[in-house]
Parts: C-alpha cells; structure tokens; sequence
C-alpha cells in the first residue's frame, strides 16, 4: 500500500504497548468500577485495536483516498448496526429479568 | 488501462510484479489493497452482526452473561491474547523484512507466525475441551449447576446462560476459522517466499496477508474483552 518502510524500533514500540495495555485491561477488570469496568475495557480495546490499524495495518501511512474512505465507511455503517439498534433495544420498557 | 501494442508486446517480459492489465506498479498495488480493505469491510460486517447480537442479549440477561463470564479462564484468554499481539508483530516485521529484500528473515518471521497462531488455536482447543467437561457447551447435555452452586449472589437461568455459551462459541468459532484459514494463507506465503518469490518489487501478498491477519487479530481484541471481562469484580 505504501512504500514507507518503518523502523522496527516504531513495531516493537506499539508491541510493547499492546502487551501493556492486554495486562491492564485483564487487572483492571478486577477492580470494582462500577459501570465504568465496561467503559474502561472498551476503551483500552479502541486503543489497541487503533495501534494495530494505523501501525501494523499502515493506514496512518496510506496515501489512497479511496482505501481511507472504505475504511472510514465500513466503521461508519458497523456504527449504525450497532448504534441504531442498542437505541431500539436499549430503550424498550420491557425488563427481562 | 488501455491494451496499446506497447503493453501486450511487454506482457511476455513482465512477472506477478506487473500484471499486463495494469499501466504501472503503483496501480497494481492499490488495486490489490483497495480490494482487500472492502473485503476486510465485508468481514466488519459479518462480524458485526455478531457483536451486535451478542450486545443485545448482554443487555437483557446479564447477570448469566456475567457467570457465564467468570467461568472462562482468564489466565488462558490474556496468553492467548498476548500470543496474537507476538504474532501481529512478527507479520508487520515479515511486511519490512520482505520490503527491504530480507528473504532468510521474511522466512524466519512468517515461521515464528505460523507457530504463533497454531499456538493460540492449540489454547484456545484447551480452553473448548474445559468446557466440554464441565457442560458448558449449548445442547442436550447443558448444565450450569456449577455456576449457579458457585454463584448464589446472582439470578442465573440456565436457558439465559446457553445464549451467553452460544454466542461465546459462535464468536470464538468463527474466528478460530478465520485464524485456520489464516494460518492456511501463511503456509502459502511461506512456501513461495522461500522460493524466493517475494521482494521489495514485489511484496503485495506479504503485505495483503498481512492486513488479513492484523484483521483477525483486531477482532480478537474486542472479543477478549467482551467474553472474558463482562464482570471479574468481587462479588458484593
């Protein structure tokens, strides 16, 4: 996709990023939050799934528009799925206990 | 683009590198990228009906959700995340090695790879043969006495807690799949590039399985936690 070779001190960077933040959300999860376990997985999920794509993926370095923009739309419509339907079923009164 | 004389008369001369359809090298590799990231988009759904189910029903049930969570082995699922970040790593370093010619390198880190991601399909076999023994596994012999024995705090009903099994078992399925068919990929990587096929002219399918297993391993870190950290707290 590109022909931007990237030092491998930058992958073993975000490698040793990935493993730390695996180890956080594993020792985190113990840790009684409240709502925000679920929140703060979540998040660090988005952190090392973001360093996968933009590093390991080379997005960050993609010149094609046109990749961008399937990358872009593919989150946007997944963000639909997700978002429109947790809106219907999140919101119902009815509790099934 | 266009099939002038020049192009077909240099088609004989040209190898993977350039195909005789496309008018340059950059072409051709955009091409084959734009192409894999609208499947990898194809793959985004799929999975995403998933998760999508899988949310749905974590809102409703819970609590079996939770139980059902607490009865895998995290210690296992963290390993094996960690073996699928070790074998992200050695897939971007096979991409470099094979952009800058290192073909004895590019050898090793596609080797390292594959022993990496049958690794995690060897953990992850452990990890279904647990729940095979302890009845875990949707279907006529499903029984969740233990978690309710184990668990009195929460309300867990065993037909609410087989969604939770299913859907673990669909999820961990399906990408257990795709890790099969991606250590399929890399085998065939691995075999051409020690024929010596692949270098800094030509590196696309180093590069296209790459973004397949990247791909693989993106879904893994959602379903990690997901599955295994819905909630580890103590219980109150």
């Amino acid at each position: 996709m590109s022909e931007h070779i990237l030092s491998s001190k930058m992958y073993y960077g975000i490698w040793i990023a990935l493993m730390i933040l695996t180890v956080v959300t594993a020792r985190v999860a113990f840790i009684d939050l409240g709502p925000f376990n679920t929140v703060v997985a979540l998040v660090i999920a988005t952190c090392k799934a973001l360093l996968v794509v933009l590093f390991f993926m080379h997005v960050k370095y993609a010149s094609e528009k046109l990749v961008k923009m399937v990358i872009v739309a593919s989150i946007f419509w997944l963000l639909l799925l997700l978002l429109l339907s947790l809106a219907d079923y999140g919101t119902r009164y009815v509790r099934h206990a | 683009m266009s099939d002038s004389p020049a192009a077909v008369e240099q088609q004989g001369q040209h190898g993977p590198e350039l195909l005789h359809h496309f008018t340059s090298v950059q072409q051709q590799r955009d091409a084959a990228s734009l192409g894999m990231w609208l499947f990898l988009g194809t793959e985004i759904m799929f999975f995403g009906g998933m998760f999508l189910a899988y949310l749905i029903y974590r809102l409703w049930y819970f609590n079996e959700f939770a139980a059902g969570s607490r009865s895998l082995d995290i210690t296992l699922g963290t390993v094996n995340t960690i073996v699928l970040i070790c074998s992200s790593l050695t897939v971007a370093l096979g991409v470099r090695a094979a952009q800058m010619g290192k073909r004895k390198l590019l050898i090793v880190l596609l080797l390292l790879t594959l022993i990496f991601g049958l690794a995690f399909l060897g953990i992850k076999g452990v990890e279904w043969y647990a729940k095979y023994k302890e009845h875990h596994i949707p279907g006529a012999s499903f029984d969740v006495s233990d978690l309710i024995r184990d668990y009195p705090q929460i309300h867990i009903d065993p037909a609410h807690a087989q969604i939770y099994f299913s859907l673990y078992f669909a999820m961990t399925g399906l990408h257990a799949l795709h890790m099969i068919i991606g250590v399929g990929l890399f085998t065939y990587l691995l075999y051409h590039a020690a024929k010596g096929r692949y270098g800094p002219e030509y590196y696309t399918p180093i590069e296209m399985g790459g973004l397949y297993w990247h791909f693989v391993d993106v879904v893994w870190i959602y379903l990690f936690p997901l599955l295994y950290l819905i909630d580890r707290k103590p219980l109150g």
